[in-house]
């Protein structure tokens, strides 16, 4: 990769940079991660020299106010931004210098990605808006049926097989968008406000089902406001104006409340 | 404690120990388990204040149990109780008063009172979610876990225009 400008001096500053390899548990490592929108006048510096790893297995929340940052860093890690600068490896693979057709095969088979509106193709079925990526990905029609019949069976979502988006909830979209997304079996699942356009009892359904695919291994990485939805991961980010601002791992809930009362008394 | 008490005789006469379970069915595992001394104290201070009166039911091999009714004037004070809107929950100042004090009193810099007011609210939404996961049909303790989160979430959306404008 050929770099330029300001950050030069920062990347050269880091010991062969160009030869380090990821630690073997990284599923996704970033590091000094740039990226810069530019107006016509003005320039939003949106991702400052993001370091970031997480590991296999992992459940990591990214959080902070709009405009922190936070779906750009996630574009950046999923492909569908392009930093200035910085270095990704997915799954051992160094990544950012890819072009969009190798990130495509990516987003096939390595990165699931959920979104806040769901993105399902509106003139297909919600059966076919998950079978079409394995497909995709090189299944036989037969394989790719029965893997999304399963995960139209724990998702509770067999009797909208046949219905188009329009005709479903936004729950249910989102459903169908996790299924999609999960059908390839990703290492890393990527999720931008997934419960961002949900009432409470769809947010609670979504959050559940992540809890379960993480329990059963799966590695997440999402972006949301909710803390909610935050406090369900193993690891919070705090971004702040294009950085990191804080990283902590969430306690075991023993020092949480035991009881409702518990936090009504500690808020006064 | 008083004017819930209150509430659940204005239903229909009962004795202490019913009153200790008809609390916990109601509010499930998400409520601090009512202690039973308490229960009888309050109810001897009801008494005597004249809002509800008891009455001693002999009961063979056991001592005898008082069974409480609610009288006119625990009927008024109960409709008192909810005609008044209720005083919510404020915010905490102390944690404020540290984030502006700090700087200077040789405390901390506000990003680390802020990120530590962060974790401890992150953890406790954790709880929360823990427990909301084991009393699930019980839609009464559910609506009491939400309403914490969502306090929880105005406090954690506070601390980010905290560290947008203190910063």
């Amino acid at each position: 990769m050929s770099r330029s400008g300001p950050d030069t001096a920062r990347v050269a500053a880091t010991p062969d940079a160009d030869h380090v390899l990821p630690p073997a548990e990284a599923m996704l490592w970033a590091q000094d991660l740039v990226k810069t929108h530019r107006g016509a006048e003005t320039a939003t510096h949106a991702v400052r020299h993001v370091d970031l790893r997480v590991d296999r297995g992992e459940f990591v929340a990214i959080m902070g106010p709009s405009g922190a940052g936070k779906s750009t860093l996630l574009h950046l890690l999923g492909g569908l931004d392009r930093p200035d600068s910085g270095r990704i490896w997915l799954d051992g693979q160094r990544v950012d210098g890819l072009s969009e057709a190798r990130w495509s095969l990516l987003r096939r088979r390595t990165v699931g990605i959920v979104f806040q509106f769901f993105n399902l193709v509106t003139n297909m079925t919600a059966a076919d808006n998950v079978e079409l990526p394995a497909l995709l990905a090189g299944m036989s029609p037969r394989q790719a049926r029965a893997r999304r019949e399963e995960l139209f069976a724990e998702l509770d979502l067999e009797d909208r097989a046949r219905s188009t988006p329009a005709a479903l909830s936004g729950g249910e979209q989102q459903r169908v968008a996790l299924a999609r997304a999960l059908v390839n079996e990703p290492g890393l699942l990527l999720a931008d406000e997934p419960t961002g356009n949900l009432d409470s009892r769809n947010t609670r359904d979504v959050l559940r089902l992540l809890a379960r695919y993480h329990a059963s291994g799966q590695t997440i990485l999402l972006v949301t406001h909710d803390a909610r939805v935050a406090s369900g991961a193993d690891r919070v980010i705090s971004l702040f104006d294009g950085e990191i601002a804080d990283d902590t791992a969430l306690h075991a809930p023993a020092d949480g409340p035991t009881t409702v009362a518990d936090v009504l008394r500690l808020k006064g | 404690m008083r004017l819930p008490l209150l509430a659940l005789l204005a239903k229909e006469p009962a004795h202490g120990y019913e009153l200790k379970q008809a609390l916990e069915q109601t509010f499930g595992a998400a409520y601090p388990q009512p202690n039973i001394g308490q229960i009888y104290v309050t109810l001897g201070r009801l008494e005597k204040n004249g809002l509800i009166k008891g009455q001693d039911i002999d009961q063979s091999n056991r001592p005898n149990k008082r069974v409480y009714e609610i009288t006119d004037a625990g009927r008024e004070e109960l409709a008192a109780w909810f005609a008044e809107p209720t005083e919510g929950p404020r915010v905490r100042d102390e944690f404020f008063m540290k984030l502006v004090l700090a700087p200077g009193a040789g405390g901390s810099d506000r990003l680390a009172l802020i990120n530590t007011q962060r974790r401890h609210y992150l953890n406790v939404m954790r709880g929360l979610s823990r427990l909301a996961a084991q009393d699930r049909d019980n839609r009464v303790a559910q609506l009491l876990i939400e309403g914490a989160m969502l306090h929880l979430q105005a406090d954690l959306d506070w601390l980010e225009r905290c560290q947008e404008e203190l910063d």
